[in-house]
């Protein structure tokens, strides 16, 4: 490629000087002309680039600016009590976001409790221990699994996790926690199938591999020397990676989670196949809930009256800015790691 | 001595956990992989691709889903592909240094994985409420606004990686900048871009949070972009949830279509970037 590139793009210069310097006679006139034109398209293309560059700013500004303007009249009648309240009625028009919230938070919370220990040990074992004829082919499965659209993990969560998990692994929890005093609590009500645990469980394998490319990629930029100086003093494997190669790369680490966090917050599809959309806090993992996004989902081509489609708004903006903030923290820290692997 | 066993068996088995957990973490892709074409696969028939939704109980196909998901994806990119392009390129080549492409990369980045479901939300403020109806164009701009920031992502990575001498040469040659933009680099930087374009055309191809309130659905053929338009996703969405058993049976199989869609373009893409790469 690198061959046939060079001949083309010298094919094009010579072209090009041709055009500039042809016409030997007639020149001066035509010369200026080209050149002129030249420059013209120069300056176009340059401001065209910055113009399309500050577009994609005014972008994320009118993404902020429309959640904020849509979300006026809610805000105007319920104020902080929006983030305060656990009513969810359209028919008296009273909305508070808590259950939403809160939701949002348990499933979020369920998957990556799921996802971080087992996205660091496949990455460990992508880097460390997999034999190197099955390296590519496994990073490019794990790939293939964030490729994979949302909507395939619901369908698949409704009609298969679902009812494996309502047969066989929620009926066994809750006889096994009955008689613990927090867990029997955590545990509770009948196995629905649909619920916080089945959609936290989800989750755990949607972000699944972004936290595993995320740290395989960071626990690359450890300098080999570090790791062969461990084992030279006579570190086992499992010591190379608890003390050399994760502290060495825990801001990237964390980035990844981050990244991985804010990925599940704003998960929409796969969650509202399997949440169940009941506006209530509840203490036990295995009832229905809602998250914000599934309460979008779900409500939002049937509200009727503007307060009821702002309030669905306004958790719009609400999750933005929850999305903003662990996104922005993310990239912060992976920009660190960034840096320290540049020096 | 203990001490040095007990470190053994701590690695052996740590490394037991990383062993199973690799094959947990693939279980998912061919449990999944495995209920999808065993499930589909049943609902396959050539009637899938020639009529259109059905009402319950009724057969039917999923033409129009199809084909409203290619013309709104097709829009989307056509409108997200230059724009993100543009932009890259400026991050890459005029404001390499600046404040603005150091603000832009921030900001494209947490667009890159910031909600889908916000950008629906974003369109229907801003065109569905405006102009009072949903319709095909506001699902493409959805959509558009998601092609966006991989591209710009992609385009910027690839410019960064065609050597300075290239560039010099070019403009050794006389070459003003933009010609030597159109004639050098982003011909140096071709697989790469077009391996960004295809991963962001799998991206939104199944997407369905940004859709369900811009282009809505319609049950039947519809030309008029102007008008709600059926979506591949969308329609999962409604038949997966739905009691009767044909709609479900149909969400499988178009579930089937949109995967194997999506591997096949990002297949294409990693194919496409690492023969970049080895040679």
């Amino acid at each position: 490629m690198e061959a046939g590139f060079n001949r083309q793009t010298r094919d094009n210069s010579v072209s090009d000087l041709a055009i500039i310097e042809a016409p030997p006679r007639a020149a001066e006139v035509d010369r200026g002309k080209v050149l002129g034109r030249m420059a013209l398209f120069d300056f176009i293309f340059h401001n065209l680039t910055r113009a399309s560059a500050v577009l994609v700013l005014l972008i994320l500004g009118g993404v902020i600016f429309s959640l904020i303007y849509g979300s006026l009249p809610a805000i105007q009648a319920f104020g902080f009590g929006f983030l305060t309240t656990e009513s969810w009625n359209p028919v008296t028009e009273k909305f508070g976001a808590v259950a939403p919230i809160y939701g949002t938070l348990v499933t979020s919370t369920i998957a990556m409790v799921i996802a971080v220990p087992l996205g660091l040990g496949i990455a460990i074992f992508l880097t460390e221990l997999c034999p190197h004829a099955l390296r590519r082919p496994i990073g490019v499965a794990i790939e293939l699994l964030a490729g994979i659209p949302s909507i395939i993990y619901g369908i698949w969560g409704l009609f298969v996790l679902a009812p494996f998990l309502q047969q066989h692994v929620q009926p066994a929890l809750i006889s096994l926690t009955g008689d613990i005093p927090v867990l029997s609590s955590l545990f509770a009500g009948p196995p629905y199938g649909i619920g916080m645990l089945t959609a936290g469980f989800i989750l755990a394998i949607m972000v699944l591999p972004f936290i595993t490319s995320i740290s395989r990629d960071v626990f690359d930029t450890v300098p080999p020397v570090l790791k062969e100086a461990a084992s030279g003093v006579g570190c086992t494997t499992w010591e190379v990676m608890r003390y050399v190669v994760i502290p060495y790369t825990r801001v990237g680490v964390i980035g990844g989670v981050m990244l991985g966090l804010g990925r599940a917050l704003g998960e929409t599809m796969a969650v509202t196949f399997v949440i169940g959309n009941a506006h209530r806090v509840s203490s036990s993992l295995l009832a229905p809930g809602t998250t914000i996004s599934a309460t979008i989902a779900n409500e939002f081509t049937e509200a009727v009256g503007d307060l009821y489609t702002s309030a669905l708004i306004e958790l719009g903006l609400i999750l933005f800015v929850i999305t903003f903030f662990v996104l922005a923290a993310a990239r912060f820290m992976l920009m660190r790691i960034e840096q320290k692997s540049g020096a | 001595m203990s001490l040095y066993s007990s470190r053994r068996r701590t690695n052996v088995l740590a490394t037991a956990l990383c062993w199973t957990g690799t094959i947990f973490g693939l279980a998912w892709l061919v449990l999944i992989l495995g209920a999808l074409i065993y499930e589909g696969a049943r609902g396959l028939t050539p009637a899938v691709f020639t009529e259109m939704t059905p009402p319950p109980g009724a057969t039917g196909g999923l033409l129009n889903a199809i084909a409203g998901s290619l013309v709104m994806t097709t829009i989307g990119v056509l409108l997200g592909t230059p724009l993100g392009m543009l932009a890259g390129t400026y991050m890459a080549e005029y404001g390499r240094y600046s404040k603005l492409t150091m603000v832009v990369r921030f900001i494209n980045d947490i667009l890159l994985s910031a909600p889908s479901i916000v950008v629906g939300l974003f369109v229907y403020t801003v065109v569905v409420a405006q102009v009072g109806h949903f319709s095909g164009i506001a699902g493409a701009l959805a959509l558009g606004v998601l092609v966006v920031p991989v591209v710009v992502r992609t385009t910027e990575d690839m410019l960064l990686l065609v050597p300075s001498p290239l560039r010099e040469a070019a403009a050794a040659l006389g070459l003003p900048r933009s010609h030597m933009l159109m004639r050098v680099a982003y011909r140096a930087a071709k697989s790469g871009i077009v391996t960004g374009v295809l991963l962001a055309i799998a991206r939104v191809s199944g997407e369905t949070a940004p859709l369900l309130f811009t282009s809505l659905n319609n049950q039947f053929w519809s030309t008029d972009l102007n008008a709600p338009v059926s979506s591949l996703p969308v329609v999962i969405f409604q038949f997966a949830l739905s009691p009767y058993k044909d709609w479900q049976q149909l969400a499988w199989t178009g579930a089937l279509l949109v995967t194997i869609a999506v591997l096949l373009l990002s297949i294409t893409a990693r194919a496409l970037s690492s023969q970049g790469k080895h040679k």
